[in-house]
């Protein structure tokens, strides 16, 4: 890791009474070079690299209160969970604090905002961080007033004496007060008392968006900004062999061309000058292109055929059960991107010798490391501060975008740019969501039980975020360019291709494969739920195949093979909540669904059934109803957490019915709504149920991507419940559907 | 120069004629509802109202604007006194990045002013042209039906004059 940024205490202190200043991380980086500590327990979350309390809670000398989070808002709302917690464990008004949220300069080093860990991180880390604060501000009023701890009490920012005397948190907080290293173990509060947490909190950042607010980094408007455009290779690997500047330089507001290898771009006072300018360019540009992307009918044979790093993740052996009726599937699914609906979009300004890049990254600090790199200065001199952009779902165009910017701006000092990447760059150059294969074989016992289980996973790593500048693009086309990192497989427990690849199931016999795939044909990286996705949907489809070839009730038949208990409850409640009944028949035309899921086998429980409406003369599916089941520790926002699973079921309903990215020999030819077409309002839903089982004290577990997998799986179970017909390669359009039922 | 009418105010606009609306209302009036998604009329991030009826302003130049009245979510209410479907999108949060609700929200203003009581179906097929990544849409159907109701009470009559 990078060398802490430390403000200068002292100077910020100066003739202030204020506690605190940002922090130090210098801990963090004590702890990389000398793991030798292992034996003293670490505080918990985030707090274990961050572990100054000042780094998550900050007191001034005035009362006011920030509460600090290394991770990046992307519209999952947890800035206002944050805010509860803080609230809450600290004994303030909701409204009365702020929180900052991701930047270099501020916040501690979370890596990334990623794989459902934000909550259980640094919501664990602000929740242990305030508790902690509350208590030493109650020792401060104790020594203040010479009683005991014990006998005092919190309340509305102050501490209260028996008799009534109060001492507000400004007037107790003291010069260094805070600066000291977290304790393993916090006093927290009963769940039983909460008053702010648990509570449906409305959303802090959604009256702003309602209103037309700056709530976005599109809306950044900097004194002098000017606007960029960039104009990208038509394909992978294209070479710019000729480009005359010279017309476009002449162009109507144009300010600067920049061609640098094979990095393009142009600037200009007005947006759309920017914009007609890129397209003159682009014109004016001629490539070399080279043919290198595989048969896109043939993907699953071509993926299964590349060079792979093959590992067992997972065995079980019983001999003394066998089966006796042996089931075979492969599942697939193709390149699927993010979409976000407001393509990429960073500011950058490169001024005093430090450029500062405003970005919706996933990770402010692996994107300060790699514009570093490849603008080969000191990571001191990047500051990266995130700003909220459109919704990501995983790593899409952002941190290139951000690496646009910053190279741009390193042309025109002192000037801030800001660049916005268009749809069909958005489309073309976002690194997808991978391919994958899955081979799945099962045999069945005499009495109806799963005696073998056999999974296959082939996949490409489902993480190429910088860090690296590598990954970005505009550092690989540059004149002096940056060899893409070597990919690495997500190491288990999470994982990556074969992340939920291990069943939560219980098999006397199980074989799990990964087969790690380092070639990558298609650029992709992470999104939501990774390798997830397709290992749930191949899992809990063939479950039911199983289910169905034993004659047995999906759910029961889960049940029959789960120990976990909060995966029981969890099944059990969205079963009750859907109507599900052992022997129910569909109307005509229609399929009930159901799956199941633990995320990551170690983060929330889900659970989804669905029925689905299949058109026999079309194949035209229509999800119609939903029934989730979730159980992701204790609840911090119920809204907030519904609103996540609602949009989960939507999202991944949108992914397995509709989508997959298209290309010819060279080239993305999915480039826009029209050619990769998802969710639209004539398919959404009569109804979306969520049901949350809450656990007051236990740990937060991420829920955001928990979703994925259940609701594809449980779709795809209710088309064949439908129809009668098992589909197994994504995405499950109206033609498949169509071609079976005709079959 | 050219005289653009938004949100009840002339304003005087230095932009080329075949400027998008969308880009002189985010870049020349510094106006943040209206969002480019698409550029190409095809998710409805950009969506205002021009005369009543709901307008891609994406794909729409400056020069077809001479005279008309142009409404942007800004003119619908503020976070100090939000109009009729700015309070239900609230009341509702009806919204996750909420990037794609702006455009929704006048998509729907423009429907209710000329159907004050449409059915849910009615909604949906209007809003047909909206895309939404989030998968927020049962929330935004929700936050529909209410800005509905809220618009029948006396006090959203003001806001509606506004948008016309």
């Amino acid at each position: 890791m990078n060398g802490p940024l430390i403000l200068d205490r002292r100077r910020v202190l100066a003739g202030s009474g204020a506690l605190i200043v940002s922090f130090a991380l210098s801990k963090a980086s004590a702890q990389d070079q000398a793991p030798a500590a292992a034996a003293a327990p670490k505080p918990p979350g985030s707090l274990a690299t961050a572990p100054y309390l000042d780094a998550w809670i900050r007191i001034d000398a005035d009362g006011s209160i920030t509460a600090f989070t290394g991770k990046a808002e992307l519209g999952q709302g947890f800035k206002t969970a944050f805010q509860q917690i803080a609230a809450e464990e600290l004994d303030i008004p909701f409204a009365s604090l702020t929180v900052i949220t991701a930047d270099t300069r501020r916040t501690a080093n979370e890596g990334y905002t990623s794989g459902s860990h934000s909550m259980q991180d640094s919501g664990t880390a602000i929740q242990n961080a305030a508790a902690q604060v509350r208590a030493l501000l109650v020792a401060e009023a104790a020594r203040r007033l010479d009683l005991q701890a014990e006998s005092l009490r919190t309340e509305n920012g102050a501490v209260i004496a028996p008799d009534g005397q109060r001492l507000s948190y400004g007037e107790l907080v003291a010069h260094d007060m805070l600066h000291v290293e977290a304790q393993p173990v916090s006093k927290l509060k009963d769940p039983a008392t909460y008053k702010v947490m648990g509570q449906p909190v409305p959303r802090v950042d959604i009256p702003a968006k309602v209103t037309g607010g700056a709530a976005y980094i599109q809306d950044m408007r900097l004194p002098g900004m000017v606007h960029a455009r960039v104009v990208r290779p038509p394909s992978y690997g294209a070479q710019l062999t000729e480009c005359d500047t010279a017309a476009v330089e002449k162009l109507p507001g144009v300010v600067k061309v920049i061609s640098d290898g094979n990095f393009l771009a142009v600037v200009a006072k007005q947006q759309f000058q920017a914009i007609k300018a890129m397209v003159a360019l682009s014109a004016a540009a001629k490539w070399k292109q080279t043919a290198s992307l595989p048969k896109q009918d043939d993907l699953p044979r071509v993926l299964m055929g590349l060079p792979s790093q093959d590992k067992t993740i997972f065995q079980a052996n019983n001999p003394e059960v066998t089966g006796q009726k042996t089931l075979e599937a492969t599942y697939t699914r193709p390149y699927q991107a993010h979409g976000s609906i407001g393509p990429s979009c960073a500011v950058a300004q490169f001024a005093d010798g430090t450029m500062t890049v405003w970005t919706h990254t996933q990770g402010v600090y692996p994107d300060r490391a790699g514009i570093a790199e490849m603008l080969r200065v000191p990571p001191a001199s990047v500051r990266c501060i995130h700003v909220e952009g459109s919704g990501c779902y995983g790593h899409n165009g952002a941190d290139d975008a951000a690496a646009d910017a910053a190279l741009i701006a390193r042309e025109l000092p002192g000037v801030p740019v800001r660049v916005q990447w268009m749809r069909e760059q958005e489309h073309a150059w976002e690194p997808f969501g991978p391919a994958m294969v899955t081979k799945l074989k099962a045999s069945l016992d005499g009495n109806g039980a799963i005696a073998d289980w056999n999974f296959e996973v082939w996949s490409n790593t489902h993480s190429m975020r910088p860090g690296g500048a590598g990954s970005m693009l505009a550092a690989q086309h540059m004149a002096n360019p940056f060899a893409v990192p070597a990919p690495k497989p997500i190491p288990l427990p999470e994982g990556g291709g074969d992340r939920n690849a291990i069943p939560i199931y219980k098999f006397p016999n199980a074989k799990v494969v990964h087969h790690f795939i380092p070639d990558m044909p298609v650029r992709i990286s992470a999104m939501r739920a990774l390798g997830a996705y397709h290992n749930v949907f191949s899992i809990e489809s063939f479950v039911d195949e199983l289910a169905l070839a034993a004659g047995a009730d999906p759910v029961e038949f889960r049940l029959k093979h789960l120990d976990d208990a909060r995966g029981r409850d969890v099944i059990e409640k969205a079963a009750q909540g859907f109507g599900w009944q052992k022997g129910q028949k569909a109307p005509p035309n229609r399929g009930y669904g159901f799956a199941f899921a633990r995320y990551k086998n170690l983060a929330a429980w889900c659970a989804v059934a669905c029925e689905v409406e299949v058109v026999s003369e079309t194949g035209r599916p229509r999800l119609v109803r939903a029934v989730a089941a979730v159980d992701a520790g204790q609840v911090v926002n119920p809204d907030g957490l519904i609103n996540q699973i609602e949009g989960a079921i939507l999202q991944s309903m949108s992914w397995t019915l509709y989508e997959a990215v298209t290309f010819d020999d060279t080239a993305i030819t999915s480039i826009d709504w029209q050619t990769y077409p998802i969710l639209r309002f004539d398919a959404v839903p009569d109804s979306v149920t969520v049901h949350l089982i809450n656990r007051p004290g236990q740990p937060f577990l991420g829920s955001g991507e928990t979703g994925q997998g259940p609701a594809a799986a449980s779709i795809a179970n209710a088309i064949a419940n439908a129809t009668g017909k098992r589909l197994r390669d994504l995405p499950l359009t109206r033609k498949k559907i169509k071609d079976a039922i005709d079959a | 120069m050219m005289t653009l009418k938004v949100n009840g105010r002339d304003h005087q606009v230095d932009a080329e004629s075949d400027t998008p609306l969308l880009y002189v209302l985010r870049d020349n009036l510094e106006l943040n509802a209206a969002k480019f998604g698409c550029g190409l009329g095809q998710c409805g991030a950009c969506t205002v109202i021009v005369d009543g009826k709901a307008v891609l302003s994406c794909v729409t130049p400056l020069l077809l604007l001479e005279g008309k009245q142009v409404t942007t979510l800004e003119g619908l209410g503020s976070i100090e006194a939000p109009g009729p479907i700015q309070r239900a999108f609230m009341e509702e949060q009806a919204a996750q990045c909420g990037y794609c609700i702006a455009g929704m929200m006048m998509r729907a203003q423009a429907l209710l002013q000329k159907n004050p009581k449409p059915s849910d179906d009615e909604i949906r097929a209007e809003l047909e042209p909206h895309l939404c990544r989030c998968g927020t849409h049962m929330r935004i159907l929700r936050a529909v039906h209410r800005a509905a109701h809220l618009m029948q009470t006396a006090d959203a009559s003001t806001i509606q004059r506004s948008a016309q």
